[in-house]
């Protein structure tokens, strides 16, 4: 039955995919970008994904779109003529299509525990998560201990990318402008006179900053971790903002809050490296900064992970702001 | 499983082709970071399909004895993928936003031509 | 016992499926946007609550069914309020519900 199941799911995905490409409203195009990313959601939980479905859920059906409307709303919504070279592009695309196809038939059979991917350092992984961190999220070891440095990286990454759309966005235009995604026509200071949406919205927020805080703390014994921590309770402080307009969500969190938090995730990350050489070892060896080292592994990965939540909560806020100030000057 | 298997790859081809084409012979600049969205949300699901093993269960330890899992690795990896594809679709928009406000239009052809001028 | 809970819980999924069926065939077929909507509404909160329902039937008294029991509830506080900002944003829009059954005329306010 699941294989049933799987296969509507992917012929749903292909079905989308060309529908976002075939129309011409942007906005049809990036809400059906916001359905595409919830059936990938299902798709990777299907295929044991969990911690990878939430993420996606989180980060590309939510806060994807919002982004993507909030720059639609600054630029036209309608896209013009069509494409061009449209035979040479097919062309391209159809050549490289089957060059691609005909490497798949070489691929392992699907599900294989003898796959060249399952030998070597995975099983490692699978037996001495228990031995050396004893949590029971291997992927949460994995990304916070074993791969550390490649979570410094991606820390790294999405601070750059707050700090760039910052530059490129952060000038104020005439003062504040009226920010949200309200009907047209209003005067706009969000949904202030929706009296529904309005009610519903602050009653949900805190409850989604709860569920966000539990996805953080929770990320070392079910899926969860910073990431979809951040995006969460970016998502909830989005939600106040579409309902109560942008001022007031500014009033609540304001700008160099956010900075703070941008800033202090990633100097929180690299201190907890810096520590393990301070503390007589390498960068970004947690065994030195506990009692054993099982308890130091997980005293990193709580630390690591704060900071992971705390920047990308950072970001996506300050990015948010940044396209909704914008506004109409 | 063989035919599920090949369909979950063909699927994949399908899908990188669709956001390739989306990238090349569209020319809104809008319509072009969708498509490269979708064309690193195939990838994620090339890693994800590859990660996993028969009869086995999401690589987290719990009470109830399942000792097959699937490979946490790939996950890890497209873990990192999708924030950074988030990042790099931000930072697109914003390009976008401000070629919007410098050339008046987002449609590359008609930035050409302002830039020719 | 066994047997009457897995079929309470079929007639519960069956019965969640056909309204989903129904709210899609509802919101190809029908003329505009209002009654569209309508339909489509039908989907989230008869479909996902009977489809919920069958699978709290399933899982029994344990740690599930409150989460499931908590995602139901989310579900009925944010479907009706989406379609309501949804159906409001169509009117703002200058969309006028049309009682025929012609499509809604498109009236700048």
């Amino acid at each position: 039955m699941t294989v049933v199941f799987g296969i509507f799911l992917l012929t749903l995905l292909v079905i989308t995919a060309a529908a976002i490409v075939r129309t011409q409203n942007l906005f049809v195009a990036v809400m059906l970008l916001g359905i595409f990313s919830l059936l990938i959601a299902v798709n990777f939980f299907i295929l044991d994904a969990a911690d990878v479905a939430l993420t996606e859920a989180a980060v590309g059906a939510g806060i994807s779109t919002v982004l993507f409307l909030g720059a639609l709303a600054l630029t036209s919504e309608r896209e013009r003529l069509g494409t061009r070279h449209r035979w040479l592009s097919l062309s391209v695309v159809a050549s490289a299509a089957l060059v691609v196809l005909y490497a798949t038939f070489d691929k392992p059979r699907f599900g294989d525990p003898s796959a060249p991917v399952h030998q070597h350092v995975a099983p490692w992984y699978l037996e001495n998560t228990p031995a050396y961190i004893d949590i029971p999220n291997v992927v949460t070891a994995v990304l916070g201990s074993f791969r550390g440095y490649d979570t410094l990286g991606e820390v790294f990454v999405v601070f750059t990318a707050g700090i760039g759309v910052l530059f490129l966005l952060s000038v104020r235009r005439g003062g504040a402008a009226p920010g949200g995604t309200g009907a047209p026509g209003t005067p706009g200071i969000g949904l202030r006179e929706h009296v529904i949406p309005r009610v519903v919205g602050r009653l949900l927020v805190p409850f989604i900053l709860l569920f966000g805080l539990y996805v953080q703390f929770h990320g070392e014994y079910g899926p969860g971790g910073g990431f979809q921590a951040g995006a969460l309770i970016a998502a909830g402080f989005i939600l106040y903002a579409l309902v109560e307009g942008e001022e007031r969500t500014l009033a609540a969190l304001p700008q160099s809050w956010l900075l703070a938090l941008m800033v202090g995730g990633a100097l929180l990350y690299g201190a907890v490296g810096l520590a393990g050489i301070v503390l007589g070892s390498t960068f970004l060896d947690y065994s030195v900064l506990g009692a054993n080292p099982v308890s130091g592994q997980q005293i990193g990965i709580i630390l690591i992970e704060a900071g992971v939540g705390m920047t990308v909560t950072g970001v996506l806020l300050a990015i948010f702001h940044a396209f909704a100030s914008r506004g109409r000057a | 499983m063989e035919l599920l298997g090949l369909y979950h790859y063909w699927v994949f081809v399908v899908l990188l082709m669709i956001g390739f084409y989306a990238v090349v012979a569209k020319v809104n600049l809008i319509k072009k970071l969708i498509g490269i969205s979708l064309f690193q949300a195939a990838v994620f699901l090339l890693y994800i399909t590859m990660g996993k093993v028969d009869g086995g269960t999401a690589p987290i330890f719990s009470g109830d004895g399942a000792t097959v899992f699937s490979n946490p690795l790939p996950q890890v990896l497209i873990l990192t993928a999708i924030v950074v594809g988030i990042s790099t679709t931000a930072l697109g928009l914003g390009i976008v936003v401000r070629v919007k406000e410098e050339y008046g239009s987002i449609e590359e052809h008609e930035i050409q031509e302002i830039d020719e001028r | 016992m066994e047997l009457v809970l897995d079929l309470v819980s079929w007639v519960l999924l069956s019965a969640g499926g056909v309204f989903v069926l129904i709210g899609g065939i509802g919101a190809l077929r029908m003329p505009n946007l209002y009654t569209r909507m309508h339909a489509a509404s039908v989907t989230d909160t008869m479909g996902a609550g009977l489809v919920l329902l069958g699978v709290m039937v399933q899982a029994g008294l344990s740690l599930a069914t409150i989460k499931l029991a908590a995602i139901l509830l989310f579900l009925m506080i944010t479907s009706p309020t989406a379609s309501y900002a949804l159906a409001n944003a169509a009117l703002l829009a200058g969309i006028k519900p049309n009682a025929g059954h012609a499509a809604d005329e498109v009236t700048e306010p």
